[in-house]
């Protein structure tokens, strides 16, 4: 049931992703930056945010004239800055929400990759607070609404011993006290969020918490503009708690289930929340993954040279005193957080086809294809091609299938990631193997599913990552496709392109 | 020829996000009260009777009590239940028993409860009993009320006359 929903919603992103791909380029895909564009809107709040606070009057009754003041006598900078905060925080429940479809549809929330999806959760609380208890500021007929449905809502829990909304029944009930509790809530509850979204990202090397520049300039622009054409703009004047809110325009991103209140009790929304939420937190586990075969660390082959601890997604290897040489740091792998990619494998200077020792063991292994396995099924691969063009493919198995694109002239492996990947692999094929030409295929650009596999492959090739792929090394020897899943048209496409190409240079 | 395509291609992302934004950040409106509607809310905090009777100490037993503790005039600290009921027009709307508040069950008992009536002419009557259950209600107010369309109608009870009051 839920794998069903799983490849539904995942086949919807990889058709959007086809074409995001194609107009914006992979590396500038939003569907692949949807986590550090909620990063980025929610430093746009903060900075459109600080310029409100300067001008806002901290007490019910001005609130209301100062908000109006920003928006109309200062609408070129405070009016636009109202709205920025506004849009930029409707686009932040938009990118967190797609940011966590897109985690459960690629299946990258379980196992190891716990931490994450769980220190998510309390982010859409926070999130959906935060952005709640801006418009109650403002205080007009809008926040007349969401301050009396709020504290309807909130009274069904057993907190106060009088009813928070007899803060709210009319004019004469209301206080400038619970006002500044409200506002140094709408500080503090954001503050906090930003401290959860810290703590969100802990067990990720590298976050990638800032979107492309195309990307930021590119949605800061579609803001102003929405801000322009339809400035944020308080609704039926101030409050006034002795009249009734008839019609109302909601922010529909924030207030979804409000209108919900009217149908179903207090209780059936915080039932229907409140299962949402435990739902999300053990959905990790439902069912438990099985535990994934987890690096091992070869003393005798580890000289501690740090290149593993540095490209490991998961933060998951520390550098601790060798346990055999006196002088030197040895790779220790924290099972916990082992995701089971094999990037430390492909990046270990050990991890060589050309070593001569019978028994090639790595300074780090895969339980579940150790480099001397990789060697031979590569042997056993190039023995099995008969045509003039001899072409090995390496492949990830997240991404489209390699083994579906083998012929007499093309063979293929696939691996736990194409991180995995030693670059003297393609030197061993090239020279030792005589094969033509080495494809190497994987996730599309930014959007690997260990993270980072893709990327360190590139840079490893191109010289600028330990360990580097051999300059001696024909690069025309080599092609590149990183692409989605299913995109077995465009392999085979690219692989007929590059055997065209190695048999012009005469590499047959 | 691409890169034109692909800007376009941009052009029209980015102002499909940007309409998105700007169009459910603010619509379609939400109709929450018809325009021939108007609001009641009922809404008190009052604490019921003591339970059971005060109680004089004799010396002896004040003798035996610690110094600060002598107190000659004790009462039970629990209340009564407050029971309320509200009817419209004859119509019962409302009937609850609140019981009290706080640990030892010494505080006001409370109520919050909106309600969405047709405006115009109504008869009113809210009850509330703060004794014991056979005692039934002690505090009664009966009243012809005109609400216009919009209108919020506040029920509090007020200590002070010991009654119900309209705001
Ligand atoms: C305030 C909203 C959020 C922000 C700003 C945010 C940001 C991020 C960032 C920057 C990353 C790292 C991406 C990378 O470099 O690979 C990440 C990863 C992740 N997020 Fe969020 N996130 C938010 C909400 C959520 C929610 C609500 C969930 C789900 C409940 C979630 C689930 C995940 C998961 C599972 C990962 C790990 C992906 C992996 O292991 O590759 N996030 N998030």
């Amino acid at each position: 049931m839920l794998t069903f929903f799983q490849h539904g919603i995942r086949r919807l992103f990889d058709l959007a992703d086809a074409g995001f791909n194609r107009v914006f380029g992979q590396t500038c895909n939003p569907l692949h930056q949807l986590g550090a564009l909620s990063f980025y809107f929610f430093w746009l709040i903060v900075v459109s945010g600080l310029y409100l606070y300067i001008f806002f009057e901290t007490s019910a009754t001005a609130a209301y004239e100062s908000v109006e003041y920003l928006t109309h006598e200062q609408w070129y900078l405070g009016g636009v800055m109202r709205s920025l905060h506004r849009y930029a925080s409707d686009a932040f429940v938009v990118t967190m929400t797609l940011h966590l479809i897109r985690e459960f549809a690629f299946n990258r929330y379980r196992g190891a990759r716990w931490f994450s999806w769980v220190t998510g959760v309390p982010l859409l609380w926070l999130a959906f607070a935060s952005g709640i208890g801006g418009y109650w500021l403002v205080w007009d007929k809008l926040a007349q609404y969401i301050a009396v449905t709020t504290a309807e809502w909130v009274d069904w829990l057993p907190i106060f011993t009088k009813p928070m909304a007899r803060n709210f029944l009319s004019q004469a009930y209301l206080s400038d006290r619970f006002f500044s509790l409200l506002i140094f809530l709408h500080i503090a509850i954001p503050l906090m969020l930003l401290l959860a979204m810290w703590i969100h990202i802990q067990r990720i090397t590298l976050a990638r918490t800032n979107p492309s520049r195309t990307l930021a300039i590119g949605t800061l622009c579609a803001l102003l503009a929405v801000s322009l054409v339809r400035p944020a703009l308080s609704q039926g004047g101030a409050a006034n708690l002795d009249i009734a809110v008839s019609v109302i325009n909601l922010d529909w991103f924030y207030l979804l289930t409000y209108p919900l209140l009217e149908v179903w009790s207090a209780g059936g929304l915080w039932l229907l929340l409140g299962g949402l939420t435990l739902v999300l937190t053990i959905l990790p586990w439902l069912p438990p993954a099985k535990k994934a075969p987890v690096a091992v660390v070869d003393p005798d082959n580890c000289n501690g040279c740090r290149r593993c601890f540095a490209d490991c997604p998961f933060e998951a290897i520390t550098m601790q005193a060798h346990s055999k040489r006196p002088g030197f740091e040895e790779a220790v792998v924290n099972q916990s957080l082992c995701a089971s990619c094999g990037i430390c494998a492909g990046s270990c200077p050990a991890s060589t086809p050309f070593r001569s020792i019978e028994d090639l063991v790595s300074g780090i292994d895969m339980p579940q294809l150790k480099i001397k396995e990789l060697r031979l099924k590569t042997k056993v691969a190039l023995e099995q091609l008969t045509d003039d063009v001899r072409i090995l493919v390496y492949g990830c198995d997240h991404a489209t299938d390699v083994k579906a694109v083998q012929n007499s002239g093309v063979a293929a492996l696939s691996l736990p990631c194409i991180g995995m990947l030693p670059p003297s692999f393609l030197d061993y094929v090239l020279q030792e193997g005589s094969a033509s030409g080495v494809f190497i295929t994987g996730c599309a650009g930014g959007d690997c599913y260990f993270r980072r596999g893709n990327t360190w492959t590139d840079q490893r090739i191109d010289g600028q990552r330990e360990p580097v792929l051999r300059a001696r090394v024909a690069r025309e020897q080599i092609r590149i496709l990183w692409t989605g899943l299913l995109q077995k048209k465009e392999l085979t496409k690219k692989i007929e392109d590059f055997r065209v190409s190695l048999k012009a240079v005469g590499h047959d | 020829m691409i890169k034109l395509g692909q800007f376009a291609g941009q052009l029209i992302a980015y102002t499909l996000f940007a309409v998105t934004i700007g169009y459910f950040s603010a619509s379609p409106a939400y109709v929450r009260l018809a325009p021939d509607q108007a609001v009641v809310k009922l809404s008190f905090s009052h604490a019921g009777q003591s339970v059971g009777d005060c109680y004089e100490r004799s010396d002896e037993e004040l003798a035996k009590l610690a110094p600060n503790m002598r107190e000659r005039v004790v009462c039970p600290r629990e209340r009564h239940a407050v029971s309320v009921e509200l009817s419209l027009d004859g119509k019962l709307m409302y009937r609850e028993t609140l019981q009290p508040s706080g640990m030892s069950r010494d505080s006001a008992s409370s109520a919050y409860r909106r309600f969405t009536v047709k405006a115009g002419r109504h008869f009113l009557k809210v009850q509330l009993g703060d004794r014991s259950p056979e005692e039934g209600y002690t505090s009664v107010l009966e009243q012809y009320v005109e609400l216009v369309p919009g209108q919020v109608l506040v029920i509090d009870f007020d200590e002070g006359i010991s009654n119900f009051i309209l705001k």
